[in-house]
């Protein structure tokens, strides 16, 4: 490989098994790991698979495998990451492959709604704006994991998933404890009767790759860790 | 009693039993660190412990707690390296415990009422 060009493997196939294929793509200056997929679909193989839409790293569809790590690809500059000018990108791990880098995300959206990931309005549902203070405790732990994008790195990082794929996984129970901590809700003990068990917090060991690969920088470790405590305290309560 | 409801209070049985055993091993390592400075015997040992109601409550809660925390450990381990799950693994779990805390408060007696 010449400074001016980059070697790069891109796994092909589909849900029945596929191989790397190589590509010889020109190196640019601040180039993303995105712009090599995009150039390599629009000036070799239009027939390669891949998914994006914002490109600024909001919308957490771009997720992929880049060098064995799990990144958004969006804002992964292939200058931070490539190992002598070489990139190897795969579909994410722990979801079923669609085609080439194309990953099903319905298993992960999934377990958000078996954590109950959905706001739940309390029944006395305030007249008017419920004021939320800022500074309030249960705010700030809220804050702390609000900002997920979904892209499900946190998920193909987890060797939880990877050994219990019924494990709910971070971004779930990250989703679950925003909304614990979310006053206006209602569905506090259905929740944490949701997240609770082996398939749920409970199966969490703290390894923190979530968090290591969170390209958000949160860490989902941290609100499993204030789901253990909760669910501990509503069970000794009776609270389900 | 749900299986979510169960996991949780094992995990606070199984914090709340670390927390003790982090004591008990503290004390459990001083002990030993005082008691061989003059050689050791199994005289020496049984002359402390001999009729000593403060060692007694002290190594049977020491047990207790390894009989509440370590089966609670193995079970998960089981689980998630064998796939083992259901009644065998529940029964399991207990004849552990069972057998951590009959052969532990044996020896206490032993040492106590020896």
């Amino acid at each position: 490989m010449s400074d001016l060009t980059l070697d790069v493997q891109v796994w092909r196939g589909d849900a029945a098994g596929g191989a790397f294929r190589r590509y010889a793509v020109p190196a640019r200056e601040r180039q993303t790991v995105l712009d090599v997929v995009t150039w390599i679909q629009r000036t070799i193989d239009p027939s390669l698979s891949y998914r994006f839409a914002c490109r600024v790293g909001m919308c957490g569809t771009c997720a992929m495998t880049v060098n064995g790590k799990p990144r958004w690809t969006c804002r992964t500059l292939v200058g931070a990451v490539a190992r002598a000018g070489r990139l190897v990108v795969a579909p994410l791990a722990n979801l079923p492959v669609v085609k080439d880098l194309a990953c099903d995300m319905a298993p992960f959206f999934d377990k958000w709604q078996r954590a109950e990931g959905r706001f739940r309005p309390a029944a006395a549902a305030p007249a008017d704006f419920a004021v939320v203070p800022p500074e309030s405790p249960k705010r700030r732990a809220a804050d702390a994991g609000i900002e997920c994008i979904g892209c499900a790195v946190c998920h193909a990082a987890c060797d939880i998933v990877a050994w219990n794929k019924d494990y709910l996984g971070p971004a779930a129970l990250n989703r679950a404890w925003t909304l614990v901590n979310d006053v206006r809700d209602g569905a506090r003990a259905a929740r944490l009767a949701a997240v609770a068990g082996d398939a749920g917090c409970h199966a969490c060991h703290s390894l923190q790759s979530c968090r290591e690969h969170c390209p958000k920088h949160i860490n989902p470790t941290a609100g499993i860790a204030g789901l253990k405590r909760l669910s501990a305290l509503a069970a000794l309560k009776g609270e389900w | 009693m749900t299986t979510g409801r169960t996991e949780a209070l094992l995990w606070l049985a199984q914090r709340a039993s670390a927390a003790v055993l982090a004591l008990c091993v503290v004390v459990h390592l001083a002990t030993i660190m005082l008691a061989v400075r003059g050689g050791l015997s199994g005289a020496e040992i049984l002359g402390r412990t001999r009729g000593s109601l403060a060692w007694a409550l002290f190594y049977a809660v020491f047990v207790l707690a390894v009989a509440v925390h370590a089966p609670i450990g193995l079970r998960a381990i089981a689980r998630e390296t064998l796939g083992w799950r259901g009644v065998t693994l529940e029964a399991a779990t207990g004849a552990v415990a069972l057998a951590l805390a009959w052969a532990g408060w044996r020896a206490v007696a032993g040492l106590v009422l020896a």
